[in-house]
């Protein structure tokens, strides 16, 4: 049978995982908006926008009969919500040139607001929304064909156990966005115009790179990925919205970013860190520190470790150069 | 310059103001409820009898200050959205004094508001450190330390602070209250203290040097730097102030209106609101202080609304949100007004 000790990194592995995840898409998110050179701090807002408009978006497709579709079409709702909100904070930052910082606390005070507002106004009760059914959890690694990529998990017992029972969904999209996001930003022409602007917004005029449409891309993309990092919450991990889900996990998720160098893969290890130290509550509770450690303090954890993260590593990450940065055109 | 459009900033922050509450009253129509209910009953709820009116002015007072905080931060190009934080801080602290020492009045209380405001410096201080040492974007420091608060304070007077089964500090003495001025409201002297904090930054920002130099900063870091001046200093100066003022904000809840400080199941919220008033204040003591006794009108009046007209009192943070998008992309504003005329910010 399986020690004790495996079992419990096993449980932690798979915390770890789903934590990380709302963080690894909300990075990501901050990634394609702040690496087109637009601050996005509103990463927060977006995703408590997409987790209530995932859940408004299940709720009525359910009533509509579509069944399992349901949380599908829940997720797509969110995506739509999020570029929506997004462009208005592209909009406000590349056409009226507003200071981004600025945008970004409105967007997060908006968002505050209209999610309380509707859900009030919609569902009636205040404060949280009715159940609604999640994402259905899948494993993978018992479904063909991947059930042959995983089959050394066999060998390793900590592993199988904490990779192989049912997950969310929302791990695997998350895992394959980084790729995606990476193989996009650094392999496509799409992803250099993006990068170009954000670096150099000038000399991508001069060839031709049209910089405010670029900006809008970024920031649109960085909307879809927010909200999708939404819905991980309310229809993947949980079955619902509740006020101000998201606590914060937006603006771990921007130092997750910054922490990763405005790189996919760096987010993604970044994001793993900030993950673990969520899920080392659980791992408290198991190790019987309950009584030793205050709860309160673990759940301060992932807030200080931001803050440290930040302070030992701001030396060596540079941003993008015109982060932040109107662009003038025809201006020296 | 535009010369002929300095009406239309001044006009701005009144017209963002009106088209928020325009958009704001729009979406409780399409919600189905009545607009005009909901407005009369925002406005009974502030000036319907002379207890609304204190209770008005209770509420904007520690608005003033909060706003005063994000302003003072703002001029020196800095964003403060560590309020929360430090105003929890900043009543613990106080609540503590208030409640653990015996001294004479004349000392006590002084002594407690100090005590409060020094936590809500210091609160202030540590992103302001990080930010001139280290370069970090105070942004998501001063955030995460809101939650750091949230999380600390809750958990020491949970743990060891109280002493009957409700969760919160052992009342505040008499000797460290702060008077009330317009019974049967709730609103105490801490008016006047806000009001002379708005005064004293007045004086501060534009009649001394620091002040000046804090402001230098805030236009251009790089010049005020050739300039001599010490950009790291002014940083932490600025984000201590800041911190100060939105304690002393807490401070006066603690000590005036709630004598007691009890663990914290949300944030105060008055910290965020912070950020609108000093916008549509334009970051100037004077426009803090009109804008200070807007938001505090929206804040009396949303329960009333929702109790009356049904309509959430989350409304009040559309309207916010609107003023902050209508403030800050002024160009919005302007582009309405002349039919679409201006679309682009002119440089000079």
């Amino acid at each position: 049978m399986i020690p004790q000790w495996e079992l419990t990194t096993a449980n932690l592995l798979a915390a770890t995982l789903r934590y990380t995840t709302p963080l690894i898409l909300g990075a990501l998110a901050g990634l394609f908006s702040e690496r087109s050179g637009i601050i996005n701090i509103a990463i927060e807002g977006i995703m408590l926008i997409g987790a209530f408009f995932a859940v408004v978006g299940t709720f009525f497709a359910t009533e509509a009969g579509l069944g399992a579709l349901a949380p599908w079409v829940g997720l797509l709702t969110a995506i739509v919500a999020g570029i929506a909100v997004a462009l208005i904070h592209g909009a406000v930052s590349i056409r009226y040139k507003a200071n981004q910082v600025v945008s970004g606390v409105a967007i997060n005070t908006l968002a505050t607001g209209l999610t309380a507002f509707l859900l009030a106004a919609i569902f009636g009760k205040p404060g949280q929304s009715p159940e609604v059914m999640p994402i259905p959890q899948v494993d993978l690694t018992a479904t063909v064909p991947f059930k042959y990529l995983f089959f050394w998990l066999d060998y390793i017992p900590v592993l199988r156990v904490s990779l192989g029972g049912p997950l969310t969904p929302f791990i695997y999209i998350a895992l394959a966005l980084v790729a995606i996001c990476w193989w996009v930003l650094f392999r496509t022409p799409t992803g250099l115009r993006i990068r170009s602007v954000g670096e150099h917004p000038k000399a991508a005029d001069t060839v031709g790179v049209k910089v405010a449409s670029t900006r809008y891309l970024g920031v649109a993309l960085s909307g879809a990925l927010g909200g999708i990092a939404g819905a991980s919450l309310s229809i993947g991990l949980l079955s619902g919205f509740s006020e101000n889900m998201t606590s914060g996990r937006g603006f771990i998720a921007l130092a997750a970013m910054i922490f990763g160098k405005w790189n996919p893969v760096g987010a993604l290890l970044a994001s793993l860190l900030f993950g673990l130290s969520e899920a080392g509550g659980g791992l408290a509770q198991a190790l019987g520190l309950g009584g030793v450690i205050p709860t309160e303090f673990i759940l301060m954890a992932p807030y200080v470790l931001t803050m440290l993260a930040l302070a030992g590593f701001v030396g060596r990450a540079t941003p993008p150069s015109a982060l932040g940065v109107p662009y003038e055109k025809g201006q020296r | 310059m535009a010369r002929k459009n300095a009406w239309l900033d001044l006009a701005i922050p009144v017209l963002a103001i009106v088209f928020a509450l325009l958009i704001s009253v729009a979406l409780i129509a399409i919600i189905g409820k009545d607009p005009a209910t909901a407005l009369s009953a925002l406005w009974k709820a502030s000036f319907g009898s002379r207890r609304n009116i204190g209770q008005l002015l209770m509420q904007s007072t520690p608005l003033i200050l909060t706003g005063l905080s994000v302003a003072v931060a703002f001029r020196c190009g800095l964003f403060n959205i560590g309020g929360e934080g430090q105003i929890m801080m900043a009543q613990l602290v106080a609540a503590v004094v208030g409640y653990s020492l015996n001294l004479p009045g004349f000392l006590h209380l002084p002594l407690a508001i100090v005590a409060g405001i020094l936590a809500g410096g210091v609160w202030g201080a540590i992103p302001g450190f990080l930010k001139a040492r280290l370069g970090v974007h105070e942004v998501i420091n001063t955030i995460m330390l809101n939650w750091i608060a949230f999380r600390f304070t809750y958990w020491i007077v949970n743990a060891h602070l109280r002493i009957e089964t409700l969760p919160r500090t052992p009342e505040v003495l008499e000797t460290a209250r702060l008077s009330p001025i317009l019974p049967p409201s709730q609103l105490t002297t801490g008016l006047f203290l806000a009001l002379l904090a708005a005064a004293i930054i007045y004086v501060f920002l534009w009649r001394t040097r620091m002040g000046y130099e804090l402001r230098a900063v805030g236009h251009n870091p790089f010049a005020a730097e050739y300039g001599g001046i010490n950009v790291a200093r002014q940083t932490v100066l600025a984000m201590t102030i800041a911190g100060g003022l939105a304690g002393l904000a807490g401070v006066i809840q603690t000590l005036g209106v709630q004598r007691s400080f009890f663990a914290p199941s949300v944030m105060p919220g008055y910290g965020f609101t912070g950020i609108a008033v000093a916008l549509l204040g334009r970051n100037h003591p004077v426009g803090v202080v009109l804008a200070a006794l807007l938001f505090g009108f929206l804040e009396q009046g949303a329960p009333a609304m929702q109790v009356s007209a049904g309509v959430p009192k989350a409304v009040i943070f559309i309207v916010q949100a609107l003023v902050i998008f209508l403030v800050a992309a002024d160009g919005i504003i302007r582009s309405v007004l002349s039919g679409r005329k201006r679309k682009e910010v002119t440089t000079p």
